[in-house]
Order: structure tokens, then sequence, then C-alpha cells
């Protein structure tokens, strides 16, 4: 399978061999990571954040380094910095001289495939505005992949459906491997009717349910934040985050091989003490960031 | 002779047939009516009884033809709708119009948040469904319906 020189731009953009290559590779490389690895010695990697996210850009900089080689980049503060100075395509195309890869993130949908389109070197999207964010959803599936041993699981997806994007993404893909999907969300939120119809042409088994309903079946819960500034009542806000709170009382009736998921950073969606249960799996989520990401630069500069 | 002309025939020009039914309006939009008034004649009929399924819409052109990007338009409205070009009085030729695969240039996105508003690059969709129309921006990736579509006319 040739990934050298290839953009990781979109999951749209990966069949399921594809998928199920990149995961591999990330396996090979967690049990390497031990060692001290040399495989992109000499390599520059250029993490360009038009919009901050210290976790992510953290991330990326530490799988580069694990691989032997060099971060250059910057980090700034939102739309603003956007809306003036030098345009995309032309920090892109300077930029694509002085390294071997570049991972961006940036406030705009978009923004990542058009970086794509005019860089020389490969782009990898750390996430453009409320589109896409392919490296969190190939870890959320190592995740799975790794703690189920499959990926045709239950999963119940809850919180904010209709503008997370990290839900959009990991839907489609579970979608793609047979994955039954129970959508969890406050009215309002729900999922898209456009994302819907997608994830149906896929062929997923999509059900709609309370979060008691959800935690019963599933073998995969996983939650993410809803944020206050998509209600206009803050009582409203107030209500919705209670009634859709994880806590060890929650779990109760949950199968004893859940899974707990999050991509982090939570709020108080899901309390502290779920931490302490067999079900917590965020924190493992987190760490396979990096072989995951490790896996996709060695892969996109054909060091793998 | 066709018994439902009902009005003098053109010379030289354009007639889009076969038109959606409740789309002339819109096909009107496209061709830039306004822009030209006063100075073609363009007839429409509306919700007119066709022989091949329920009702249509005629629109009616005089002395000019149309441009490929206007028939890209018609066509994401008006899938079934014929293009026939009149020369002395006659139909000289006929097409269907087609949606293609993919659309270059001819929208902008619905998503107000896309690259493309903000950076000098042209707007790409990919047709995922012709009729009725779905459309994908290639860069934000929103998807984009007939209601979409239509208020950008
Ligand atoms: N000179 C003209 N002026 C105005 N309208 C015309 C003229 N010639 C043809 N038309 C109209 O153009 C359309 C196409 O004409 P045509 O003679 O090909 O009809 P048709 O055989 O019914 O075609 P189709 O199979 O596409 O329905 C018809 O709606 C007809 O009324
Ligand atoms: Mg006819
Ligand atoms: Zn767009």
């Amino acid at each position: 399978m040739e990934f050298e020189g290839r953009d990781i731009i979109s999951i749209r953009d990966f069949s399921l061999e594809e998928i199920r290559y990149i995961l591999d590779s990330a396996l090979r490389m967690e049990a390497r990571m031990a060692e001290e690895l040399c495989l992109l010695e000499g390599r520059i990697l250029a993490c360009l954040f038009f919009e901050p996210s210290t976790r992510t850009r953290l991330s990326f900089e530490t799988a580069m380094k694990r691989l032997g080689g060099r971060v250059i980049g910057f980090s700034k503060a939102g739309v603003a910095s956007v809306a003036k100075g030098e345009n995309l395509t032309d920090t892109i195309k300077t930029v694509a001289n002085y390294a071997d890869v570049i991972v961006m993130r940036h406030p705009r949908e978009g923004a990542a495939r058009l970086a794509a389109e005019v860089s020389d070197v490969p782009v990898i999207n750390a996430g453009d505005g409320s589109n896409q964010h392919p490296t969190q959803t190939l870890l959320d599936l190592y995740t799975i992949k790794k703690e189920k041993g499959r990926l045709d699981v239950t999963t119940a997806i809850v919180g904010d459906l209709k503008y997370g994007r990290t839900v959009h993404s990991l839907a489609h893909a579970l979608a793609m491997f047979g994955a039954g999907l129970i959508l969890v969300s406050p009215p309002g939120l729900e999922m898209p009717p456009e994302v819907l119809s997608d994830l149906r042409e896929l062929g997923a088994e999509v059900t709609r349910s309370s979060l008691e309903e959800a935690v019963r079946e599933a073998e995969v819960l996983y939650v993410t934040r809803i944020q206050k500034e998509r209600f206009p009542d803050p009582e409203e806000y107030e209500k919705v985050k209670g009634a859709y709170k994880i806590t060890p009382e929650t779990l109760t009736k949950a199968r004893e091989d859940l899974i707990v998921m999050h991509p982090l950073p939570r709020v108080d969606e899901i309390s502290p003490e779920v931490d302490l249960t067999r079900h917590a799996r965020y924190f493992q989520q987190v760490r396979n960031g990096i072989p995951v990401r490790m896996a996709l630069l060695a892969l996109v500069l054909g060091a793998e | 002779m066709e018994r439902d002309i009902r009005v003098r025939k053109i010379k030289d020009g354009t007639v889009i047939d076969h038109i959606t039914a409740g789309q002339a309006l819109n096909v009107l939009k496209i061709i830039g009516f306004a822009e030209e008034f006063p100075k073609t004649t363009v007839t429409v009929a509306i919700n007119v009884p066709s022989r091949k399924a329920g009702l249509k819409d005629i629109v009616k052109v005089e002395g000019r033809e149309l441009r490929s990007e206007e028939v890209d338009k018609i066509a994401l409205i008006a899938p079934k709708a014929t293009i026939n070009i009149i020369r002395d009085y006659r139909v000289v030729e006929k097409k269907k119009v087609s949606i293609p695969h993919k659309l270059e240039g001819v929208l902008k996105c619905a998503n107000p948040n896309c690259i493309t508003h903000f950076e000098p690059v042209k707007t790409v969709f990919m047709v995922e469904r012709k009729d009725p129309i779905k459309l994908r921006c290639h860069y934000c990736e929103r998807v984009m319906g007939e209601a979409e579509i239509v208020t950008q006319f």
C-alpha cells in the first residue's frame, strides 16, 4: 500500500483496507516505542497552528521527536489572526520549502484540503474548523481495536452530535467497519440528517436512545463535550449537562467490558470517580495518539 | 404544429423544454433575465401538461444561445430539461442537460466559514446524487441540496 507523499485530510479519503493498514502500522510502532527510533532522523515537521490546541500539537511534536525528527512551527490565536496578513496559500507554499511534512490546524473548514493542494510536501490535517480531525478518528479506532480486538462494536455516542466534528468522522469510520451505532443527544443537538443519511448509505444500523438504555447495550461509550455556547439559555444548559453526565452510578447497569472513551479535554461530562472504574479508557486513548501519529508521519514520509 | 404554441414562433434562439414544473423562474434567474431585459424577448410557460410525464415548464429565449455554465446550472434544478437551438424557426440541435461529476467555479459554498470564501480559489463540488441533487464541497465537505443551490441564482 502506497502512503509516501500522501496527505491525511479527511477520514472519507481512506478505504477500509487503508485504515486497517494504518492501524496495523501504529501497532508495530507502539511495540517499538521503547527503542530509540531514528526513522525520521534529519527530517523536519512544521506544525502550523492557526488556532491553538496544546494537546494535539504536543502529541504531534512528541511523535516526530520519538522518530528522531525535528519540529518547527507556530501557534496563533484564532480567527482574528487569520483574518489579517498573508493568505494561507502563500504561507503554505513558503513553509513547504522549509519542512518535509506539515501538520496544520485552522479555524476554517476546508483549509487543510486547500493547503494540501498547494503544498509540495504532505499535509496532515489536525483540525479544520468544525469539519475533520482525521488523526483523532484514527486514534479512536486504534483504541477500540486494541481494547476490543475488532471494530464492529456496538458504540454509543453521547453528547453534542450536531456540531461535534469528532463524532461525525468517528461515526462514519465505525459505520464503514460495520459497527452498530447508538446515538444519545440532548434535544436540538441531534446528529444532522445529512450525516445520518451518510451512515445509512454505508449500511450502518443507527438507533437513537436514552443514556440509560445506551449504557446497558453498548460495548463502547464515547462521550463528548456539550458546549455552553450552544445554549441561549444558561439554565437549559445546566439541566442538559446534568442529564448527560457520566458517573459511577450511570455505569452500574453497564456490561462488564464496557469501555468509556472521550476525546479530551473534558469539562465535567465524566466525573473523576469514573477514572477509577474498570471502564475508563480516555487516558489510554490519549496515549494511543502517539503511536498513531508516529505511524502516519513515517508512512507519509516513506520511512515505515 | 403543436397545439400548445400560444405565441409566435422564434426565428433564432433557444427553447429550454421539459423543465421540472415550478423551476421556470429559477431558470430565468440563471440566464440573467433581469440583466438582459429589456433587450431579449423571453416567453415562459408554467405547468404545461406534458405527454411524457405530468407537468413541465418551458422557457423560450430569443436571439441567443446558452453558455455552458448556464446549462450546468439548469441541470442542477431541472435534470430532465432539454436545450433546443432554434435557427430559422427550426430545431437544429437538441441536447439533454447533464450534471457533471464535478462542478468547478459554478456555485458558492453555503458554509460561510468555508475556506473558499477567504482564499483565491475556485469552488469545487462533487455531485453525490443527481436527482434530487446532492453536492458536497470538495474543501469543507458540507453538503448542499436544491434549497441552498437555488438561493444563489
Ligand atoms: N420556432 C420555434 N419557436 C418557438 N418554440 C419552438 C420552435 N420550434 C420548436 N419549438 C419548441 O421547442 C420544443 C422542442 O421542439 P421539437 O419540435 O423538437 O418538439 P418535440 O418533438 O416534442 O421534442 P421533445 O421530444 O424534446 O419533447 C417544443 O416545446 C416546441 O414547442
Ligand atoms: Mg415535446
Ligand atoms: Zn465549502
